[in-house]
């Protein structure tokens, strides 16, 4: 985070001490306001009726189910947007061609896209009167209304997460290294594992977690293709839904409770994450004899 | 594309591979993603336009010019421009405080403000309702003293919104913060300019760029959540509802060409704003790649 240079600063660079003390208070009552309270409130809910009924509500038959499809479909694409991160980026920091800016906008898209718009296309497309409709309902096949639609909904919604990351990453660090070793003789598979592969380990994971979250999370695409129906089709924040709408508050809040502790979980590996590469950064910083770079900028682009 | 001269210090701006197609993979990397691309993504929201052709031009307009439409754009949009507004304001603050000073449990706060990130938005949105209805701990007070009501009005959209936008702004900003140079400030400090002197005229219009970026990030977001707002926004036709939520009932009645002309204003919209997003943030790079 800020280098230990930048909080020390003569008088005449910084605040006067009031105004500092009321800036910090004003900060830490927002965020009290808006972050800290809500996320109280989902424990204090999901407790609120004792620890018995807690545990009945997580670990009773719907919940479990709707538990199962959501790590289900966040164990499915996560892979299949790895591998196309991965690709993706490879293809754009590692080579030139025209309209380059074109694709990494392209690539952007689905985090600008209203998610119930996301559900939505694929409802057009493979709904009972949709594109493919006739045909899937002949051959006896369900994408709405079904786990694959949930899959595919998923997949769209967390498109970007890893090539974000990868991205910027990938320009920064150039090819140098990836071409000494094309002339020492190695294949593209072996450069890119003994060379690529290391280099941007930390950045793929955090794109990982990232798209892991998201994919565990969503709501608004998943409830257009999915159909709800308990026990099937219902994902983690569908069942939350569902038992809120049924005013069984304690109960969902109780399995939202386990939402709000994945991203309790999510915040701890992404800042863990943060404070390797700023390590990795400084440490080798150092060893070549230059100022440390500042920490690499977020991506907070995820819509 | 303009061919950037590399930045001393390899500054994260593009330091692009400067043997163009030496490495090998580009035909496998570059046909395995734009397939993916394609078949997931641009092939899908090709559907909507075509989709909204059955309508023709008349029935597509009465659709998304009808009034109960309209007022939902006004309601989305306004909301979002509220909620983005807020942002703007306490999110430098936010990020200011984390940048420069020091206080207990500063590194906690600072992970924490990425939460709307990673908090389901479901999630957000029923701990919204009942802190803010009128029995929560925050609604009931309010209530009590205002006499206002906040959850299942447009209000408490504003604040679902505020929500899922707050860490857009500090995180854009912040950054910037920290890499300003201490010789711009010492510069203006030592011509005679007083401390909110020097953040007015020098250390604001470095951020601007950021903080326009920050803010469209905001308003993006905004304009299209659903999960997060409707558990708090009542969903009364013409006085809270938002049109992701339109587009969600049309396709309940089974109006699946009425779903997509909606769903085309919006995807219009988040390309126009995704452009915008594009250009504010090469600014901030020229901005960036002068200082």
């Amino acid at each position: 985070m800020s280098a230990g240079a930048n909080t020390h600063r003569p008088a005449h660079l910084t605040e006067p001490r009031w105004a500092r003390g009321l800036l910090i208070a004003v900060a830490l009552a927002f965020l009290g306001l808006f972050l800290i309270l809500p996320l109280v409130t989902v424990f204090a809910e999901a407790l609120r009726r004792g620890w018995q009924l807690y545990f009945e509500a997580i670990t009773e038959p719907d919940a479990w189910a709707a538990i199962r499809l959501t790590l289900l479909v966040a164990a499915i694409s996560l892979p299949l947007n790895l591998v196309f991160g991965v690709l993706a980026a490879w293809a754009i920091t590692r080579f030139q061609f025209r309209g380059k800016q074109f694709l990494i906008t392209l690539i952007d898209l689905p985090f600008s896209v209203s998610p119930v718009v996301a559900g939505l296309v694929f409802v057009l497309m493979f709904g009972s009167q949709g594109w493919f409709g006739p045909w899937l309902q002949a051959h006896d096949l369900k994408i709405i209304y079904a786990v694959s639609g949930v899959i595919l909904a998923t997949l769209f919604v967390t498109f970007p997460f890893v090539a974000r990351e990868l991205i910027p990453l990938m320009q920064a660090q150039g090819s140098e290294e990836e071409l000494a070793a094309l002339t020492l003789g190695a294949g593209g598979w072996q450069i890119f594992r003994r060379v690529t592969l290391p280099n941007v380990k930390w950045g793929l994971l955090y794109g990982a977690i990232l798209c892991n979250a998201r994919a565990m999370g969503e709501f608004g695409a998943v409830s257009v293709v999915s159909g709800k129906v308990r026990g099937l089709t219902n994902t983690m924040t569908l069942h939350v839904e569902i038992l809120y709408n049924e005013y069984m508050f304690s109960a969902a809040f109780a399995v939202a409770s386990l939402l709000a502790l994945l991203a309790l979980v999510t915040l701890a590996v992404k800042n863990l994450i943060e404070w390797r590469e700023g390590r990795a950064a400084r440490a080798a910083a150092a060893a070549a004899g230059q100022p440390a770079p500042a920490a690499p900028a977020l991506h907070p682009a995820s819509a | 594309m303009t061919t950037q001269v590399l930045a001393p210090g390899g500054a994260p701006p593009p330091g692009r591979s400067r043997s163009p197609g030496v490495l090998p993979g580009f035909g496998l990397s570059m046909g395995y993603s734009v397939l993916y691309l394609s078949l997931l993504v641009l092939i899908p929201l090709a559907t909507l336009p075509i989709k909204s052709l059955e309508l023709g031009w008349a029935g597509f307009w009465n659709i998304v010019a009808s009034p109960r439409v309209v007022a939902s754009y006004k309601l989305t949009f306004g909301a979002s421009l509220v909620a983005a507004l807020v942002n703007l304001v306490f999110g430098l603050v936010v990020a200011w405080v984390l940048a420069r000073y020091r206080f207990p449990g500063k590194r906690a706060v600072d992970a924490l403000v990425d939460l709307p990130f990673a908090l389901p938005t479901a999630v957000a949105g029923i701990a919204l309702t009942a802190l803010y209805a009128g029995n929560g701990w925050l609604g009931g007070p309010i209530e009590r003293i205002f006499g206002l009501k906040v959850a299942f009005t447009p209000l408490g959209i504003v604040i679902a919104l505020i929500f899922i936008g707050l860490p857009f702004v500090v995180r854009t900003v912040q950054p910037v913060i920290e890499d300003i140079e201490r010789e711009l400030e010492e510069a203006a400090a030592s011509l005679g300019a007083g401390r909110l002197q020097t953040l007015y005229r020098v250390i604001l219009p470095a951020l601007a760029p950021a903080l326009a970026t920050g803010f469209a990030l905001a308003f993006a977001r905004a304009v299209g959540e659903y999960g997060s707002v409707i558990f708090i926004a009542g969903n009364m036709p013409m006085v809270s509802e938002i049109t992701p939520l339109l587009i969600i009932s049309r396709l309940e009645q089974f109006d699946y060409a009425g779903a997509a002309a909606i769903a085309t204003v919006m995807l219009a919209v988040s390309f126009a704003l995704l452009l915008l997003i594009n250009l504010l943030q090469a600014w901030q790079a020229r901005l960036g790649g002068r200082a």
